[in-house]
C-alpha cells in the first residue's frame, strides 16, 4: 500500500461507528424527528432542564419556557419568526449576539437553521420525547408491492423504502440464510447435515423449521446471554487494582438457562432485579439476583468503604437506567441531566433501591483468593451435603462422649494441683540467626529478641535460628511485643525443624497449640499449625502488653550436645508498625502446661476454691487425660474435613436486603462524602409512577419496570434484538433513548414490535421468531449501485445485514468447524490458550494472578466459558472489540485492525483449529483433494467455492504441498502447535498442506463475517 | 467504481454528517487526502510537538526525595505535621489511624544543577546533567487517593474506568505516521529491586469508548513483542506472504461480488499484519546500536524488558513516527522502607532516562518530542510506621507532587509551581492532571476543548469539562 493512503484503512469501521441521521425528507418538520437533536445538542445544555447551568433563565426544552417573555422579548413566536428572539440570534452575524455562543464550539449548520426556521413558521410545535410517549397500537402500513412481505415488519420497512423509490433487495440463498441465521442465534455455524438437510426441503416452510430448530437449541442460550453478560459487566474477577477472583458463574449458567427455557423477559427482569424477595424465593431466583452484585468490587489497601460503596450503588443505577430504560442516568449522578428530564434527585431515589445490601464498601484484601464477598449463597451439591451432615454426627457422638467424661473423679487429682500452682519457669532461647526479607528482621542479641517489619509489608516468612538449652524441653512460647504506640501483623503459619540430617530431610517437629500461662487460647494459636495461611491470628500489641502463643512438643524434644540448634519458620501476611519478638522455652512436665485462670485456681488454698472452681480444675485434668486427648484428636481431624468439605461448596454473589433500609441521600457534585438532602426510593418522575400497591423496594422496581404503562423497557429490549440480527437498532444508539440519541429510522416499527412483545407475553423466542421470519432479514445483503448511493449504511433496510462476528463467535466458530468445540453448557471458567507473560507484566504476576493455561476440555469450550480478568481480559477478545467488562455495555464497536488479523493466522488456537480443519478434510472429504477443499470451504461458509476460488484454494495446495514436500521439518513444526493430536497414519505432508489452506479459509473475510 | 474512490465517498459522508463534531474525525477524514489535514490541524496554532514519550512512574515517586526541595524539614524532624498544615484532607486507610503524623525529612541530599541552578536532588545525577531542559511541575494535583483510581485519572482524565487513554485520544485526533506501526504504544517494565510493584490494568491504555483501534499496543519483551506477531512454527515469512496473497486472492473476489468497504478494508489490514512483521523485529532488535550507546543506558540496557531496555525502543519508536509512547515503570510505592526504595528506583530509571533525553538531543528530536516523566500522585511529608534518621515511609498524597515535562515547546531550568514548607499543600500555581492534559494537547498543536468524541449523547474529552493551558511551562 502507499505510503499515503494508511488512512484508508481506517476508514470503514468509522463508518459503523458514525452512522449519521436518516436525514427528514423535505417538507414537514417534526420536532422529535428533526429539531429536538438540534436543540438538545446545541441549545439544552445553557437553557435546558438543569437549572444549576441555565443561562439568561431561559428554557427552551419546554413551550412554556422557550415562549414565555423575558426582558420585554420572547425567544419563539409560534409562527412568527421576526419576533422570534431565539431566531434573530441564531441567524445573527455579529459575534456578540449569536447563538450558540462562539466560546462554546457549538455553531448551526445552515441546514439546521433552516429546520429551525421552518419549525418556528410552522407553529414551533413541541411534543415530549418520542421514547417517553406512551405505547399505543399502531397500524401496519399497506404497500404497494404486496407481494414481497412475509410479516408485518416487511410492511413497515417495505413501505418506507417505496417512499424513498427504493426496491428490496433479493432473497439470499439458502446457504446464506441458514448461516446467517445460525450465527444470529447459536453463534455457531450450521452442521453439513443441517446444511444438506435445509437443501434437500423444498416445502414451502423449509425456512420455518429451520428456525424452530435452531430456537430449540442449548446453543441458542449461549448466544443470546452473550449480549447480556456485557450488559451486566460480568467477569471472573473483581476489577480495580487487587483483581482477585469472584465467583459469579452460576449466574451466568442461570442466564442461559432463562433463555434456553424461554423464561418471559418480565419474569427474567423480576428475578434477576429482585429473585430474593420473591414470596417463597427459590435458590434459582436468588442465583438470578447475581445480575446486581456483577459490579467491581475494590480490594485494595487504604481504600475507603464509603467511598466505593458509592461507586457501587451508582453502577446499579446506572446499568439498570441503561439497560431497561435506555436513559444515561449516570449524567444525573452530579447534577440534574443536561438533556433529559431526570433530575438529580432522581438518580439518588433510584439508587435507595439498590442501597439496603448487607455489604461493604471494600473487598476482604488479605482473605483467601476465591472467597466471594458477603453477600453470598452457598450452593452446596447433595453430595457434599450429605458428607457434611454425616461428619457433623460424627462429630457430635464424640463431643458427647467427651462432655461424659466431665465431672466424673480422676486419679492423682490433689497432688497435680499442687504441682500447678508454682507458675512455670520459662526461659528466653538465643537468637543465632534470622532472615526475613522485607521484614528485615534485626537480632538484639544480649536482649534474647528480634525486632520485626519497621513498617507495612505484605507478606513475608521470618527464619530463626536457636539454641536451645540442654536436655529436655516441652514447649516454647513465642512473644510478641512492642515499643511502637501501636503494632501488630497477621500470623499464619509456625514450623519448627530440627536442622537437616544426614538425608538431607527437613522435617517439621510435631507441635501442639496449648494454653500456657497468659498465653492465646488454643483454638487461636492452631492457626497457624494448620498448614493453611487462610487462618491467621491477628495481633495486635501496645507497649506493656505481650501476646503469647504456646506449642508442646507432642514427641518431646531432647537436646544433646551433638544438636542443640532448632530453626523456626514464622509466616506473617500483613505488617503495621515494629514488633519485638523472643521465643522461650520450658522442660516443665506437659500436664503442667496450663492456661492462667487454672494456674490461678490452683495457687489458691484448696478452702478458697468455689465448687465452680473445683469443678473447672477437675475438667482440665480431664482435658488432659489420653482417652479425652485421642478423642480430641479424632474431633479435630473431624472438623479439618467438614473445613475442607465447606471449602468445596460453590458460592455465588447475590442480593439480599436488609431489614432496616441504609439512609439514602442526594451526594452533592456526586460526592460521597458531601450529602445532601435524605431520600427514600422512588422512580423518576418523568415516567409513570409506581402503583401505589407496590413495595418500594426493588420488587416493586422490577415490576414497575415490565409494566405496560412502562414506555421504554419494550422499546428498549426490542431495539436491541434488532441490533443482534440487523447490525445495528432501528435505534442506533442502543444504549441511549434520550434527547442526545438518535431518533428511531423507524418508529412506528419499534412501536409496534414493542406492542408485539409486551402483548406476546414478554416472548423473546416468539420476538426473534419474527425479526427473523420477516423478509426484511431474507434479504442477501450484497451492496448494489442503488443501494451504496441511497443506502449506504443499510439504516433503511434496502438489503439483508452484513458484519463482522462478535470476538466470542470468531473463536467458537472456528472451534466448531475443525471438530475440536467441546459442546458442554455452563460451569466454571476455563483457561483456553493465552500468550504468555501477560499476567506477570501487569499484575503482581504471583497466585491468581498467573495464568495457568488449562488441559484437555478446558481449551475447547465455547468462549462464553473463557475465564474474564477485568485487569488482563483474554486479549483475542479484546482484539475483537470485547469491553472490558468494568460497566454495562449495550453495543459493542466492530473494528478491522492489522492485531486481528494477526491473531486469526498466528494465535495457537487458529493454528490448531487448521490442523483439525484439514484432518476433518481428509477423513470426512473424500480422496481427491477437491473435495477435501469443498467440505473444509462448506464446513465455515456452508456454500460450495465457486470455480474461480476453487482455483485459488487448489493452487494453494499445491504450493504448499510442493513446498513441505521439501521441507518437512517445517511440516511437522507446523503439525506440532496445540494440544490436539493429529492422526498418526495421516501422512504429514498432506495434512500440513491442507492445514495452510484451512488457515486460509479460516482467515477469509466471509468466514468472519456474518453474511 | 474503485474500492478507494467509495471509501472516500462514504467516509466524507460521515464527516459532514451530525459526528463529525471533533478533530478527531476530521483528522481521519483529512488522512484520506494529505492535502486537508494541514488545514484541518493547525488553523489556531503550529504543533511544537509531534511525539509524546510519556515516562509513567507508577506507584507514585516520593516528590520530597526527588524534586521538592525542603530544607526547613530538617529542623521538624519526627515532629508532629502541624494541624493548620493537615487541615481537613483525607488519608488513606493505612494511615488514617496513626496516632502521631511525624514529619519525616528527605534522606537525600539537594544540589542546583545547570545554568538554571534548579534543585535536584543527589538520587538523580543523570538526570540532572539535563537541568536545564527540564521543567519540574510541583504543584500537580489529583483527587484520587488509591492507586487504580489515580492512576486511570492519569492516564484518562477521569477515575472511573471506561474513558480513552491520553495515547488514544492523541492516536484517534492525529492517526499515525507510520504505516507499519502503531500509533499508541505501550511499554512496561518491573523493579530491579524487591519492591512493592503495583498492578496496573490493560485500560489504562485501552481506547475507552473510542474504537479499539486507538487503543495503546503492549509491547512486550518476550518472543513476540506485539501479542501473535510471530508465524507459528513451520510457518516462515514467504510462506506467510504466499498465504496473505491466498487471503486477499479471494478476499478480491469476494469484494467484487459484494461491494462491502469492510472487505476492502481487511485486505489492507493483512497487508499492516505482514508489514508490522517485519517492521516491529526490526525495531526491537538492539544488535545494529553502536555499543556506545547501549553503555549510556546503563548496565541494564541489555536485559529485555527492563526500564532502560524500553527507553532505548522508546527512542527507536520515536525514530519510526510512532505519535505516543508511555512506558510504565513499577515499585514507586514506598509505603515502608522508602530511602532503600527509592534508590533502587532510581537506579533503574535515572541513567536511562537522561540516555533517552541524551539521544534524543543528539538527534535533533528533543525540539519535537515532549518528555514527560512522573506518577499518579505524591507522598505525605509525615512517616507512615516508625520514623528514623535513616528509614520511614511515606503514605499516598493526591494533594501536590512533582514531574517534570521537557523538550518540544517546554521552557527548561525552572520549577514551575510552589507548594508550602511542608509539600502538603500548593501556595501558588496549581496544576491540575486536566491542566498538564490540556498542555500537552496544546503543544500537539490540539485544542484540547475541541478534540471530542461523541458517547452516549455526550461530547467527551480527554479533559472532561477542565482544563488549562499552563502558559508558564511553555517556551
Amino acid at each position: 500500500m502507499k505510503k499515503e493512503n494508511p488512512a484508508l484503512k481506517y476508514t470503514f469501521a468509522i463508518m459503523v461507528i458514525f452512522h449519521g441521521m436518516i436525514p427528514a425528507s423535505a417538507g414537514d418538520v417534526s420536532y422529535n424527528r428533526d429539531v429536538r437533536p438540534i436543540l438538545s445538542d446545541k441549545c439544552f445544555s445553557c437553557h435546558g432542564f438543569d437549572p444549576k447551568t441555565r443561562k439568561a433563565n431561559l428554557r427552551l426544552d419546554t413551550v412554556e419556557g422557550a415562549t414565555s417573555e423575558i426582558n420585554g422579548v420572547r425567544a419563539i413566536v409560534p409562527g412568527d419568526i421576526k419576533k422570534s428572539e431565539a431566531w434573530l440570534r441564531i441567524s445573527s452575524g455579529e459575534k456578540g449576539e449569536v447563538m450558540p455562543p462562539p466560546k462554546s464550539n457549538k455553531s448551526l449548520t445552515n441546514a439546521e437553521k433552516e429546520i429551525i426556521r421552518k419549525w418556528i413558521e410552522q407553529g414551533a410545535g413541541y411534543e415530549q420525547h418520542w421514547s417517553f410517549v406512551k405505547l399505543k397500537p399502531v397500524k401496519v402500513p399497506t404497500v404497494k408491492d404486496a407481494t414481497w412481505p412475509g410479516n408485518a415488519i416487511d410492511h413497515f420497512i417495505l413501505s418506507r423504502l417505496e417512499k424513498e423509490n427504493l426496491t428490496p433487495s433479493s432473497k439470499a440463498t439458502k446457504e446464506t440464510l441458514i448461516r446467517r441465521l445460525s450465527l444470529d442465534l447459536t453463534g455457531l455455524p450450521p452442521s453439513m447435515a443441517e446444511v444438506d438437510a435445509f437443501l434437500a426441503d423444498n416445502s414451502d416452510n423449509a425456512y420455518e423449521k429451520v428456525v424452530d430448530r435452531i430456537l430449540q437449541s442449548r446453543h441458542y442460550g449461549e448466544r443470546m446471554a452473550v449480549d447480556w453478560l456485557d450488559a451486566a459487566r460480568f467477569a471472573d474477577s473483581n476489577g480495580y487494582q487487587v483483581d482477585r477472583d469472584r465467583e459469579l458463574w452460576p449466574w451466568r449458567d442461570w442466564l442461559i438457562r432463562s433463555f434456553n427455557e424461554n423464561k418471559p423477559f418480565d419474569q427474567f427482569t423480576i428475578e434477576q432485579i429482585a429473585g430474593d424477595l420473591l414470596p417463597n424465593a427459590t435458590m434459582e431466583q436468588k442465583v438470578a439476583t447475581g445480575f446486581n452484585r456483577n459490579h467491581m468490587l475494590n480490594e485494595e489497601g487504604g481504600v475507603l468503604a464509603d467511598e466505593f460503596l458509592a461507586e457501587y450503588t451508582a453502577d446499579r443505577v446506572e446499568t439498570t437506567a441503561a439497560i431497561w430504560l435506555g436513559q444515561t442516568f449516570n449524567c444525573a449522578r452530579c447534577h440534574d441531566h443536561k438533556y433529559d428530564p431526570i433530575t438529580q434527585k432522581d438518580f439518588y431515589a433510584f439508587k435507595a433501591f439498590f442501597h439496603n445490601v448487607p455489604e461493604s464498601g471494600v473487598g476482604r484484601y488479605g482473605n483467601p483468593i476465591r472467597q466471594n464477598a458477603p453477600p453470598f449463597l452457598k450452593l452446596p451439591t447433595p453430595e457434599i451435603e450429605l458428607k457434611i451432615k454425616k461428619l457433623n454426627e460424627q462429630i457430635k457422638s464424640l463431643g458427647d462422649q467427651q462432655a461424659a467424661m466431665m465431672g466424673k473423679s480422676t486419679a492423682g487429682l490433689a497432688e497435680w494441683v499442687k504441682r500447678l500452682g508454682k507458675p512455670v519457669a520459662w526461659e528466653a532461647v538465643e537468637i543465632l540467626g534470622a532472615s526475613g526479607g522485607e521484614l528485615s528482621p534485626k537480632i538484639n542479641g544480649p536482649a534474647k529478641t528480634l525486632e520485626i517489619g519497621p513498617q507495612e509489608t505484605r507478606a513475608g516468612t521470618i527464619k530463626m535460628n536457636l539454641r536451645l538449652p540442654r536436655g529436655r524441653t516441652t514447649a516454647l512460647q513465642v512473644e510478641i511485643t512492642t515499643q511502637a504506640a501501636t503494632a501488630g501483623f497477621q500470623w499464619s503459619e509456625f514450623k519448627i525443624f530440627r536442622p537437616a540430617g544426614k538425608d538431607k530431610s527437613k522435617l517439621p517437629l510435631k507441635l501442639k497449640a496449648v494454653a500456657a500461662g497468659d498465653s492465646l487460647g488454643v483454638i487461636e494459636t492452631a492457626k497457624v499449625l494448620d498448614n493453611d495461611r487462610k487462618t491467621r491470628i491477628a495481633v495486635a500489641v501496645k507497649p506493656g502488653a505481650r501476646v503469647l502463643g504456646s506449642f508442646e512438643f507432642l514427641e518431646g524434644l531432647v537436646i544433646d550436645e551433638s544438636n542443640s540448634n532448632i530453626e523456626i519458620e514464622m509466616v506473617i501476611e500483613n505488617t503495621n508498625g515494629p514488633t519485638i519478638l523472643r521465643v522461650l522455652s520450658t522442660n516443665v512436665e506437659s500436664d503442667l502446661l496450663a492456661p492462667l485462670n487454672i494456674t490461678n485456681i490452683a495457687a489458691k488454698e484448696e478452702s478458697k476454691r468455689s465448687p465452680a472452681e473445683k469443678k473447672m480444675l477437675l475438667d482440665f485434668r480431664i482435658s488432659q487425660q489420653p482417652e479425652y486427648r485421642k478423642l480430641g484428636e479424632e474431633l479435630d481431624a473431624l472438623k479439618k474435613q467438614v473445613d475442607s468439605a465447606e471449602k468445596e461448596i460453590q458460592t455465588t454473589l447475590v442480593m439480599e436486603e436488609m431489614k432496616e433500609p441504609r439512609p439514602t441521600f442526594v451526594l452533592m457534585r456526586g460526592a460521597y462524602d458531601k450529602p445532601g438532602e435524605r431520600v427514600t426510593a422512588a422512580t423518576p418522575a418523568i415516567l409513570p409512577p409506581m402503583p401505589v400497591d407496590q413495595p418500594r423496594n426493588r420488587l416493586g422496581l422490577a415490576k414497575w419496570l415490565v409494566s405496560a404503562e412502562n414506555p421504554l423497557t419494550a422499546r428498549v429490549t426490542v431495539n436491541r434484538f434488532w441490533q443482534q440480527v440487523f447490525g445495528v437498532g432501528l435505534v442506533r444508539t442502543s444504549e441511549d433513548f434520550g434527547a442526545q440519541g438518535e431518533a428511531p429510522s423507524h418508529p412506528e416499527l419499534l412501536d409496534f414490535l414493542a406492542n408485539e412483545f409486551i402483548q406476546g407475553g414478554w416472548n423473546v423466542k416468539k420476538m426473534m421468531k419474527l425479526m427473523v421470519m420477516s423478509s426484511t432479514y431474507r434479504q442477501q445483503s450484497k451492496i448494489t449501485p442503488q443501494s451504496r448511493e441511497r443506502d449506504p449504511d443499510n439504516r433503511l433496510l434496502s438489503r439483508g445485514p452484513r458484519f463482522r462476528l462478535q470476538a466470542e463467535f470468531v473463536r467458537d466458530q472456528a472451534l466448531f468447524a475443525s471438530g475440536l468445540m467441546v459442546d458442554k453448557i455452563g460451569g466454571p471458567s476455563v483457561k483456553p490458550y493465552h500468550p504468555p507473560g501477560l499476567y506477570e507484566q501487569v499484575t503482581a504476576g504471583t497466585g491468581y494472578n498467573v495464568y495457568v493455561v488449562g488441559k484437555g476440555e478446558d481449551l475447547h469450550r465455547r468462549s462464553i466459558y473463557t475465564y474474564w480478568k477485568r485487569s488482563v481480559p483474554n486479549p483475542a477478545m479484546l482484539l475483537f472489540d470485547a469491553p472490558f467488562r468494568e460497566s454495562c455495555t449495550l453495543r459493542r464497536p466492530r473494528t478491522n485492525t492489522p492485531l486481528q488479523a494477526l491473531n486469526l493466522m498466528n494465535d495457537p488456537t487458529y493454528v490448531e483449529a487448521s490442523r483439525s480443519l484439514a484432518q476433518r478434510m481428509i477423513v470426512e472429504g473424500g480422496s481427491t483433494v477437491e473435495s477435501r477443499i469443498r467440505l473444509g470451504f462448506r464446513l465455515l461458509l456452508a456454500r460450495q467455492p465457486r470455480p474461480a476460488e476453487l482455483e485459488v484454494l487448489r493452487a494453494s495446495h499445491a504450493r504448499n504441498l510442493a513446498d513441505f514436500q521439501k521441507d518437512t521439518e517445517a511440516a511437522k513444526a507446523l503439525l506440532a502447535t496445540g494440544e490436539f493430536k493429529n492422526d498418526a497414519k495421516l501422512n504429514p505432508i498432506e495434512l500440513a498442506a491442507l492445514t495452510s489452506v484451512a488457515s486460509v479459509i479460516l482467515n477469509l473475510d466471509e468466514v468472519v463475517t456474518k453474511e | 467504481m474503485k474500492p478507494e474512490i467509495l471509501n472516500e465517498q462514504v467516509c466524507r459522508r460521515h464527516f459532514l454528517g451530525r459526528a463529525s463534531a471533533g478533530i478527531g474525525a476530521a483528522a481521519i477524514a483529512s488522512l484520506l487526502n494529505p492535502r486537508l489535514f494541514a488545514s484541518v490541524q493547525s488553523p489556531n496554532f503550529n504543533p511544537r510537538a509531534k511525539r509524546i514519550i510519556w515516562l509513567t512512574q507508577a506507584g507514585a515517586p516520593s516528590q520530597l526525595e526527588l524534586f521538592d526541595y525542603k530544607p526547613g524539614l530538617q529542623a521538624h524532624f519526627d515532629k508532629d505535621l502541624p494541624n493548620s498544615i493537615r487541615g481537613e484532607q483525607r488519608l488513606t486507610g493505612m494511615t488514617a489511624g496513626q496516632k502521631r503524623f511525624p514529619v519525616a525529612p528527605s534522606a537525600y541530599k539537594f544540589q542546583q544543577h545547570g545554568k538554571s541552578g534548579l534543585w535536584l536532588s543527589e538520587l538523580l545525577p543523570h538526570t540532572a546533567r539535563f537541568a536545564d531542559d527540564l521543567c519540574v511541575i510541583r504543584t500537580l494535583n489529583t483527587e484520587a487517593i488509591n492507586h487504580d483510581p489515580a492512576m486511570t485519572m492519569l492516564q484518562t482524565g477521569h477515575q472511573i474506568g471506561g474513558r480513552p487513554a491520553f495515547g488514544a485520544w492523541v492516536s484517534y485526533g492525529l492517526g499515525s505516521e507510520n504505516s507499519d506501526l502503531p500509533a499508541f504504544v505501550a511499554m512496561i517494565s518491573r523493579p530491579s529491586g524487591p519492591t512493592n510493584a503495583q498492578p496496573l490494568h490493560e485500560r489504562m491504555w485501552g481506547a475507552g469508548f473510542l474504537p479499539s483501534r486507538y487503543q495503546g499496543v503492549r509491547f512486550s519483551s518476550g518472543k513476540d513483542p506485539v501479542l501473535f506477531l510471530s508465524n507459528p512454527p513451520g510457518i516462515n515469512s514467504e510462506r506467510r506472504r504466499a498465504m496473505i496473497d491466498d487471503v486477499a486472492s479471494l478476499n478480491k473476489l469476494k469484494f467484487e461480488e459484494y461491494q462491502d468497504p469492510e472487505t476492502q478494508a481487511r485486505i489492507d489490514q493483512y497487508e499492516m499484519a505482514f508489514r508490522m512483521q517485519a517492521a516491529v523485529p526490526e525495531l526491537a532488535d538492539l544488535s545494529k546500536e553502536q555499543s556506545k550507546t547501549l553503555e549510556r543506558y546503563g548496565p541494564e540496557a541489555k536485559k529485555p524488558g527492563t526500564y532502560a531496555a524500553n527507553c532505548i525502543l522508546a527512542r527507536r519508536l520515536a525514530e519510526r513516527g510512532v505519535r505516543f509512547i508511555q512506558l510504565y515503570h513499577r515499585g514507586w510505592d514506598q509505603h515502608n522502607n522508602l530511602p532503600g526504595g527509592i534508590k533502587s528506583q532510581c537506579y533503574d530509571t535515572d541513567q536511562p532516562t537522561a540516555a533517552l533525553l541524551a539521544d534524543l538531543k543528539e538527534r535533533g528530536m528533543l525540539e519535537d518530542t515532549l518528555v514527560i516523566w512522573g506518577g499518579e500522585f505524591g507522598r505525605t511529608v509525615y512517616s507512615q510506621g516508625t520514623l528514623t534518621k535513616d528509614n520511614y515511609g511515606r503514605d499516598h498524597h493526591p494533594r501536590c507532587y512533582s514531574i517534570w515535562m521537557a523538550g518540544a515547546g517546554i521552557k527548561g531550568g525552572q520549577a514551575y509551581g510552589e507548594t508550602d514548607d511542608f509539600s502538603y499543600n500548593i501556595v501558588k500555581d496549581p496544576v491540575h492532571i486536566h491542566d498538564l492534559n490540556a498542555t500537552a494537547l496544546h503543544l500537539m498543536g490540539i485544542d484540547h476543548t475541541k478534540l471530542t468524541y461523541r458517547f452516549q449523547g455526550r461530547d467527551y474529552r480527554l479533559t472532561d469539562v477542565h482544563g488549562n493551558v499552563i502558559k508558564g511551562v511553555l517556551s
